[in-house]
């Protein structure tokens, strides 16, 4: 759907300083071009619950993270977000592959169409679903939304292939 | 942590490093620690995990710590807590803040949970061995690593410590407390974050020494 590049001006123009990820095969593909944009530096941590506390971290240090994660990993960071976006109440955006949204070819019947947006819903995080490139504006849009409201938000960015 | 072993109060360690500590360096404490920390007096710049989500005090320290490159962030972690996110240990060294030092109380229980044995140590463990957290953490690549069983070593050498170039890993033999109850939180967590953020990037502003 978008290029590395893309995503990496995405960011720039977000104001975003650090990317906390991990890598699925549509994100993954994102990080060269995150790592060598001026400006931005990729963290990589091992899993996905790590990512919210790294990125708490950061916004505690006066930097601007965004956190960028498969579904998956929103499954598995359960008590770490709620206890930052919810006790803590830090406004963290994060960008979320949708996987096997535009097809199921590699993983027929995934479950991870089930349960994505009703856990969105359940940790109250509000998001935007993507599923077409000339929506990039719509993930602009609803991050300021968030950053102004000082609340927690999310692009929920539909993906092809596991 | 081995049973039967000499372990220092995790009073008297934490009470060496309130001394050693500076006061520009941010100190995250978590359960136990964050208890005994509150009682010897937390600074403005000091963030006492409460409420906490198990596992996370490491990888905030790491997120401070690269926002904040000029100044030390100090972060003492329980050994339930450490195994709970032991891959934040890997996280740490593959970003490599030098400012960075993760104390690890070890005392070997859930301490605040009425100290049940962690699965780490002998007491849970089918070959009643200890895991061995200084081994590893020297696998995963922390620069630095100390180990210490006495407090009076620690309290000799926590200056030293402090200043070594980070990631460093610290590792402390301490004894729990039978009966200790759980940290409670010093007030209302958002407007102690917005506060600390408030103050660190205020901080951030002034030309301010340069850590290794
Ligand atoms: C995810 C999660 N599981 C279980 C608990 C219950 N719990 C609260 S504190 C604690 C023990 C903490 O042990 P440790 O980190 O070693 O610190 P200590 O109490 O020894 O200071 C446990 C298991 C929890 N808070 N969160």
């Amino acid at each position: 759907m978008f290029t590395g590049d893309e995503m990496a001006a995405l960011c720039t123009a977000m104001g975003v300083t650090h990317v906390v990820s991990v890598a699925d095969s549509t994100i993954g593909p994102w990080h060269p071009a995150i790592e060598r944009t001026d400006g931005l530096r990729l963290v990589r941590v091992c899993r996905e619950g790590e990512a919210w506390a790294v990125a708490a971290g950061l916004y505690l240090g006066g930097a601007t993270p965004l956190v960028m994660i498969q579904c998956t990993g929103l499954f598995e960071s359960g008590d770490a977000l709620r206890n930052i976006l919810h006790d803590w109440k830090l406004p963290i955006f994060s960008v979320i592959g949708y996987r096997s949204y535009l097809n199921q070819t590699t993983l027929p019947g995934d479950t991870c169409l089930v349960f994505t947006e009703p856990v969105l819903d359940a940790w109250r995080i509000e998001y935007r679903l993507i599923t077409a490139p000339a929506q990039r504006d719509e993930i602009l849009a609803h991050y300021m939304a968030c950053r102004d409201a000082s609340k927690p938000g999310a692009a929920l960015i539909a993906e092809g292939k596991a | 942590m081995r049973d039967g072993a000499e372990r220092m109060e995790q009073m008297d360690a934490l009470r060496a490093l309130h001394a050693a500590r500076r006061a520009d360096d941010v100190v995250i404490t978590s359960m136990g620690a964050a208890r005994d920390w509150m009682v010897l007096g937390a600074g403005p710049l000091d963030l006492p995990l409460v409420p906490s989500s198990m596992g996370t005090a490491p990888t905030i320290g790491l997120g401070l710590a690269l926002a904040q490159p000029a100044r030390r962030v100090i972060v003492v972690n329980g050994d339930g807590a450490m195994l709970m996110n032991l891959g934040s240990l890997v996280t740490i060294t593959a970003a490599a803040p030098a400012n960075l030092i993760l104390i690890l109380a070890d005392n070997g229980v859930y301490e605040v949970t009425d100290a049940q044995p962690t699965p780490g140590s002998p007491g849970a463990r089918a070959d009643g061995t200890s895991v061995d957290f200084e081994a590893i953490a020297r696998a995963c690549g922390f620069r630095s690593v100390f180990h210490f069983r006495d407090a009076e070593r620690w309290a000799t050498d926590v200056v030293r410590v402090l200043d070594a170039t980070g990631p460093t890993f610290v590792l402390l033999d301490v004894g729990s407390v039978p009966g200790s109850t759980g940290p409670r939180s010093p007030g209302p967590a958002a407007a102690r974050a917005v506060e600390l953020r408030r103050q660190l990037s205020a901080a951030a502003k002034l030309p301010g020494p340069t850590h290794p």
